[in-house]
């Protein structure tokens, strides 16, 4: 197979690269180690980070992106490449992806949802449902085995999240007994009870409802469609997951392709005033004037023309798909970098005339070394909070740019494209709720967690609302 | 105060320019006619022959910024950034690509919009200011522990769940009001209930989380401690005192919005089949029709920068400082 | 009998380390007619008290224990409900801060009539008049017009006195005034605490001063109480407390307060700073500061004594039975040690620094096109000169331009006009080049210790910071060796190097600063406002660092402030600025012992003097400081100044020369 990077991909992994590098920097730095403690208490932060991170992982999974070899038609490894893009979690997710049915079924299903005419032994014909190809296709006689069936998988996908969990859990224990220097049973009542700094307790309870939950879905997903199959008989379980990488891409490569124009122009804006500031300040009113969704709209039409007008320009689907993906992701931070952009330039102004910015122009030190040393350092936790913040707008946007149509490209898997080719099912009759429902409740637990991760970050990195949170916490003590 | 205002009107003048040179670039110099004819009538049909038409009926088919083959003023008026660009600051909008008049257009289609609007705009604010005001009167009790949680919960659900749910669970189970459509007069209520309730429920986590940290901040000041030393009660506190305080952030934060509600909300009048501007739009879009499109982002920032006008005039309503000074 | 009774009051604050004993164990009692003081340094739990009695604690505060009695009614038994009758009418609060107390979004009648409408029968046209009668008491001239303001529209001195005639209009019996004029500038502090006295005595109100100015106490309080961490440790009559204050922290006061007498001598300071309140005390909680502690002090917290009838003091030196002992030895130890002073006859030589018509002024832009209307001019043609070793004070009220001109004198802000010459150097036409080499002569030292150092960066980096700047060290090691010796200089450690900003006291953090400004050896050092965030004891160190500086390195000190103490103390010459200009300059002994200028004069008496005399002839300056933008025309004192002639509003009066040192620009003198 050859590797693909997409650009998407390489941004991705540049983020992460950036990501462990502040790790690396905040545990040199006292007061930056002491704010993230604070996240570390926090315990909807940490439950809300655990679940992140799982999303966080199979997005990571879906980054990793290759051309398989072609095979010839005995199914041996022929000469050249496929003109189709996987990814490490499409190799995963195979017997899914590959499992498709004719057209809808429900979740769990053995048969098909759609009445099809079908020819019976006998030479008549007769309107029935269907046995699916794949889903409960080892069941002999579906309608007597199935709860039996169902029931054994369940409790067999559980068995084994207590045992991995049991396992994971052990292992945490130890670790922590051995950093603490205290005995195993010692720690892990520590845990239990809440007397660590770090939300131990929050976090592994999350990990456990994960597992509880990774189990069953994992065990049953062998022989059914978990979550039921769309109109073209895809897995539903399959494009939720990943559409995940979509929605992690639009969130985090957004801003990333934003930061350094927002911060750049903001400071410099705020500390040199005069022209500069004039320029600055009227490029971003304009751009602000125009309505978000129509700018959106417009270049994103645009970029459509260009990408329809020189179909050379990429080898493959999923490179033209990517392409539009970060065009997406470019316009998307071009229409969202003017917010923090202003909110930086304030705070410059505020600092600008703070004292210690003067001690350092009494020494003569540039601009330039005055806006790194003194003025940077002293705005990342607003630009980390805009970070954390912006994360579930971009993701809950992307659902409706894609639904407007100007979003993702229509073969890219996001939770806009499956909303959107999902709308009218609940129109039918009967109702073909699932592809919906797992879409918005997939959407709904990432933009949940992003928002309460934020949260618990704005309140450790925000000094001005730290007194509310301790003068909470008293008031419910003497409540 | 009134060179204040025109001061203010100046500056909006070189804002449009702006404006208006970046969607000239967007939609011409990144790609160029020829590019959107051969988009416009497919892979098929291209040929030089059809591209050339297709530009030649909607007026592309001229120079960009000069024409040497004009003489006198023509030169510089008779290309396509004067008659495409130029013209959006005389409010004439010229042609939608399948032939109708976009100024027409707009002005049957703004009644709609605003039907749909201006209800949800006042009862979202008088519903979430409410509700942060309860919060903020009941904060560090249990109540507003769990009012915010349900804030953060109904924030991070997408709209379209809102829009889809609402109409399959009021529509299509309990056939209450009609799924879309409109209609004039007294019978647009029926058709707007819906869409109005929606809109105001999918707003109120965000803006009541976000105006009772307003409260909560206006609260932490120290007039109001001494307005609590004069014996007043915390009612008397919270609404004399802090709600009109608090009103300056909040209204100066919804007025920049209120010129926009011309503009319809794209995806509710979309889903509702209301005919107003935000569905004129999203149709314009599907149907990649960029002189819809255009006009559209130049009314929008126009009355974007009235409101920027509005907000700052409105701090004059609210703040005595600026008021009188 | 008293009016308000307090009983064993505990007051706690939840924090992220604790609980912290805000208040512990405060018993004292006010009677009506009767004034008293609660004295102490920043974060001792004075306000925490006076929130106590008035119920408002910030959220994270809560009342443990004890007993409040107002007219001998419990006030933490009383519901919330009852609670809300007693405030504004048993007892009414005024606050520190005059800008942010009073709502501004609503005019000064309508907050005052909220309290009639609560707390009286009065309704409409009545109320007003009682609003009008009300403003008319606490000075306010033309009360029926400014009924209908806002509160920005009054000055500082102004909204206080607001906040008086609010609290009055309940009719309380007892006011709480908690640091009443910290705010404000000494000689509105002056017509504040005149009016206080007045209304105290006209009334017969009980009065709980919070304060931490000993002058303020000896002018206004019948009787002393002093908090140290929580605790009051000392009660007497204002009398017995200024003639002989028992507890060795009271005493330590004192002897840290910047007086003439102890000019050129170095302060007593208190070593140490106060314990952190979330932690057990096993003994007294002054016992690791106090010079004349013995072991008992540590493991036995002291219980009260008295010393003399009505003066008692919480401290074991007091206890007949083994205090008597050890009072003799502590004395003897603690006896005051004068350091020498050096470089104070040196005659000036050439000056280091001469500025002559330095002005800055602000554009103030209107209109349609934003052209400049009018100037705001801040400093409006200062003339000085500074030779080396000496110190030169630059004393005014807050906006006069002492600070502006301070920062135009180091070319941080541009002039607009004048000359800044240093050691013959233009500084005003120096190319960017040279002025950046010269930087490192001329340093500044800020007023706010937690503004003025960088949060980001590690002590180490910020005192390192101008010598990588300007290039004078270096190399990396010369550069950390020079920090580890500045740091010892100024009295620090050098393994404080590593740590962060907030992690030191503000006296520690002004350490810090002048630690930065000596990295790159100047010769100048602008020192605007060093103390004045700082408590007495604590400015008492720095003003003695400062000092101590001087006499070994040759220092030339700017030293911009307020506070005529520190003058007093620290400088040879003084110039006294008023709305721009230099009204009066010369020698200390000149300036401020016979004082030419009417401003200068009403200045002066205008401080209050921690002394038993307290109460003395205090020159009222009647209004406010003008605005710079709008100067009156001709002398800009002539509208305030109580002996203003026809000819002092035609024209600015030039400099009289009354000495070879001394100079006035007065009419009077001319």
């Amino acid at each position: 197979m050859m590797p693909i990077v997409l650009w998407t991909d390489a941004l991705v992994f540049l983020l992460l690269a950036a990501t462990a590098g502040a790790g690396l920097y905040i545990r040199r730095h006292e007061y930056l180690l002491a704010s993230w403690r604070r996240v570390g208490e926090s315990r909807a932060g940490m439950a809300a980070l655990v679940v992140l991170l799982a999303f966080v992982a199979v997005g990571l999974l879906d980054s990793l992106h290759y051309r398989p070899r072609l095979a010839d038609a005995n199914g041996r490894p022929a000469n050249g490449y496929g003109t189709e893009v996987r990814s490490v979690l499409d190799a995963l997710l195979q017997p899914l992806r590959a499992a498709t049915e004719k057209t809808y079924s429900a979740p769990l299903a053995t048969h098909l949802y759609a009445r099809e005419t079908v020819e019976l032994p006998d030479g008549t014909q007769a309107r029935v449902f269907p046995r699916l190809k794949h889903g409960g296709a080892h069941l002999g006689d579906a309608e007597a085995e199935w709860g039996g069936d169902v029931a054994w998988r369940i409790l067999r996908g559980l068995f084994f999240a207590v045992l991995a969990g049991l396992t994971f859990l052990l292992g945490a224990v130890h670790l922590a007994a051995r950093h603490w220097a205290v005995g195993r049973s010692q720690a892990w009542r520590r845990m239990r009870r809440g007397e660590t700094r770090f939300a131990w307790n929050a976090a592994l309870l999350t990990a456990g409802l994960l597992l509880l939950l990774a189990g069953p879905a994992i065990s049953l997903a062998g022989g059914y469609h978990v979550f039921g199959t769309d109109k073209v008989g895809q897995d539903v379980l399959y494009l939720t997951l990943k559409s995940i990488r979509t929605g992690l891409v639009i969130g985090t490569v957004t801003t990333l392709a934003m930061l350094p124009f927002a911060v750049a122009l903001g400071i410099a804006a705020g500390y040199l005033g005069g022209w500069v500031d004039d320029v600055i300040q009227y490029l971003y009113t304009t751009l602000n004037s125009i309505p978000g969704v129509l700018l959106i709209a417009a270049a994103v039409l645009m970029v459509q023309v260009a990408i329809d007008t020189h179909p050379d320009w990429f080898a493959t689907a999923a490179q033209r798909a990517d392409a539009r993906l970060l065009a997406l992701c470019l316009i998307l931070g071009v229409t969202s970098w003017t917010g923090l952009c202003r909110l930086l330039r304030a705070e410059t102004l505020k600092l600008r005339e703070l004292e210690y910015v003067q001690a350092a122009q009494a020494f003569g030190a540039s601009a330039a070394r005055i806006m790194g040393r003194h003025i940077l350092p002293n705005v990342m936790h607003i630009v980390l909070i805009a970070v954390v913040m912006d994360f579930s707008g971009l993701v809950l946007a992307e659902a409706v740019l894609s639904y407007i149509g100007i979003g993702v490209d229509p073969s890219t898997i996001s939770f806009g494209t499956m909303i959107n080719t999902a709308r009218l099912e609940l129109a039918r009759e009967p109702v073909v709720w699932w592809s919906l429902v797992a879409a918005f409740t997939f959407m709904f637990v990432l933009v949940l967690a992003a928002n309460l991760f934020s949260d618990a970050v704005r309140d450790a990195f925000d000094p001005r609302l730290t007194g509310r949170r301790i003068a909470h916490s008293a008031q419910g003590q003497t409540a | 105060m009134l060179a204040y205002v025109i001061r203010r009107l100046f500056y909006a003048i070189p804002i449009l320019i702006g404006v208006n040179l970046l969607t000239f670039t967007l939609f011409f110099v990144v790609n160029t006619p020829d590019d959107m004819a051969r988009m416009q009538l497919g892979v098929k049909r291209v040929t030089p022959e059809a591209i050339e038409k297709w530009k030649a009926e909607r007026g592309y088919d001229k120079p960009l910024l000069y024409n040497e083959n004009a003489a006198g003023a023509a030169r510089l008026t008779d290309t396509i950034f004067f008659e495409k660009s130029a013209k959006l600051f005389v409010f004439d909008f010229g042609r939608a690509d399948d032939g109708r008049d976009i100024g027409h257009e707009i002005k049957t289609r703004m009644g709609p919009s605003l039907a749909i609007a201006v209800p949800t705009f006042l009862l979202g604010l008088f519903v979430t200011v409410s509700f942060a005001l309860l919060l903020a009167f009941f904060r560090a009790t249990n109540l507003d522990f769990w009012g915010v949680v349900l804030c953060v919960a109904m924030m991070s659900i997408s709209s379209l769940f809102y829009i889809i749910g609402g109409q399959y669970l009021v529509s299509k189970v309990w056939h209450l009001v009609p799924i879309s459509g409109y209609a004039g007069g007294l019978d647009a209520a029926r058709f707007l209930l819906l869409p109005v309730l929606i809109s105001v429920v999918a707003g109120i986590g965000s803006s009541t989380r976000w105006y009772r940290t307003i409260f909560l901040e206006e609260i932490g000041k120290d007039y109001v401690r001494t307005a609590r030393a004069k014996g007043l009660s915390e009612a008397a506190v919270l609404f004399r005192h802090v709600l009109r305080n608090a009103m300056i952030p909040i209204l100066t934060g919804v007025v920049v919005v209120i010129p926009l509600l011309f503009m319809g909300s794209l995806l509710v009048e979309s889903f509702f089949g209301i005919p107003g501007l935000g569905s004129y739009t999203i149709d314009a879009i599907n149907a990649q029709d960029f002189a819809v499109v255009r006009a559209m982002v130049f009314i929008g920032s126009v009355l974007y920068i009235v409101g920027l006008l509005l907000t700052d005039l409105s701090y004059t309503l609210v703040d005595p400082r600026v008021r009188l000074q | 009998m008293s009016l308000l009774r307090v009983e064993s009051l505990r007051t706690f604050l939840a924090s992220p380390a604790g609980d912290v004993r805000a208040v512990d164990d405060v018993s004292f009692d006010v009677a009506s007619g009767e004034t008293f003081a609660l004295l102490g340094e920043s974060g001792c739990g004075k306000s925490m008290t006076a929130l106590s009695l008035m119920r408002l604690l910030p959220d994270a505060g809560t009342i443990v224990g004890g007993r409040v009695l107002l007219e001998k009614r419990d006030l933490l038994a009383l519901s919330e409900a009852e609670m809300r009758a007693v405030r504004g009418r048993g007892m009414a609060m005024i606050f520190q801060e005059p800008a942010t107390s009073l709502n501004p979004v609503l005019t000064v009648g309508i907050q005052i009539g909220e309290v009639l409408a609560r707390h009286t029968a009065l309704r409409g046209a009545a109320a007003r008049q009682r609003a009008v009668e009300l403003l008319e008491a606490v000075g306010i001239p033309d009360a029926a017009r400014r009924l209908d303001e806002f509160p920005f529209q009054f000055s500082g001195g102004m909204k206080q006195r607001v906040m008086i005639a609010m609290a009055l209009a309940g009719d309380p019996a007892l006011l709480i005034a908690d640091e009443p004029t910290t705010a404000l500038d000494v000689t509105i502090q002056a017509q504040v605490l005149e009016l206080l006295g007045a209304l105290q005595r006209s009334r017969g109100m009980g009065m709980l001063l919070i304060t931490h100015d000993l002058g303020i106490v000896a002018q206004l309080a019948h009787r002393v109480g002093v908090m140290y961490a929580g605790e009051l440790v000392e009660v007497a009559a204002r009398e017995d407390f200024f003639a002989a204050p028992k507890h060795p922290y009271s005493q330590k006061l004192f002897a840290a307060l910047p007086v003439p007498e102890r000019r050129g001598g170095a302060l007593e300071t208190i070593p140490g700073s106060v314990p952190p309140l979330s932690r057990q005390f096993a003994g007294c909680r002054f016992a690791e500061r106090c010079a004349q502690a013995w072991s008992r002090c540590r493991e036995e917290p002291p219980a009260w004594h008295e010393a003399s009838s009505g003066h008692a003091a919480r401290c074991h030196l007091y206890d007949r039975a083994s205090g008597t002992r050890h009072r003799e030895a502590g004395r003897q130890r603690s006896a005051p040690e004068v350091v020498s002073s050096t470089g104070l006859a040196q005659e000036p030589g050439a000056y280091l620094l001469e500025v002559r018509d330095l002005q800055v002024h602000f554009p103030i832009r209107r209109g349609v096109f934003r052209r400049t209307v009018a100037q705001v001019r801040a400093v409006d043609g200062v003339s000085l000169g500074l030779a080396s070793g000496r110190t030169l004070a630059l004393v005014g009220e807050s906006g006069c331009g002492k600070t502006t001109a301070g920062k135009a004198i180091l070319q941080l802000t541009k002039p607009t006009a004048g000359s800044v010459r240093y050691r013959g150097e233009e500084l005003t036409a120096l190319p960017a080049a040279r002025l950046r080499a010269l930087r490192g002569e001329l340093q500044i030292v800020f007023q706010d210790p937690y503004a003025s150092l960088d949060p980001r960066m590690r002590v180490g980096d910020i005192i390192e910071e101008g010598m990588a700047a300007l290039g004078t060290a270096a190399a990396a090691a010369e550069r950390e060796c020079r920090t580890a010796e500045l740091l010892e200089r100024v009295g620090l450690s050098a393994d404080m190097r590593g740590r962060y900003p907030h992690e030191f006291s503000g006296g520690q953090r002004q350490r810090i600063a002048i630690a930065r400004a000596l990295a790159v050896a100047p010769r100048l050092l602008v020192c605007d406002e060093p103390t004045s965030a700082l408590d007495v004891s604590v400015q008492a160190q720095i003003l003695n660092l400062l000092k101590e500086l001087q006499a070994s390195l040759g220092l030339a000190y700017l030293f911009i402030t307020h506070n005529i103490a520190v003058v007093e103390h620290l400088a040879q010459t003084v110039a006294v600025m008023y709305l721009g200009r230099i009204v009066e300059r010369g020698s200390v002994e000149e300036v401020l012992g016979a004082p030419q200028h009417p401003y200068t004069q009403a200045l002066l008496s205008a401080v209050p003097r921690p002394d038993a005399a307290g109460r003395r002839e205090v020159i009222v300056l009647s209004g406010d400081m003008p605005s710079p933008a709008r100067p009156p025309a001709g002398c800009h004192f002539h509208p305030r100044c109580p002996r203003a002639m026809p000819q002092c509003a035609a024209r600015y009066p030039d400099e009289t020369q009354l000495s070879a040192t001394h100079g006035v620009r007065c009419f009077l003198h001319g």
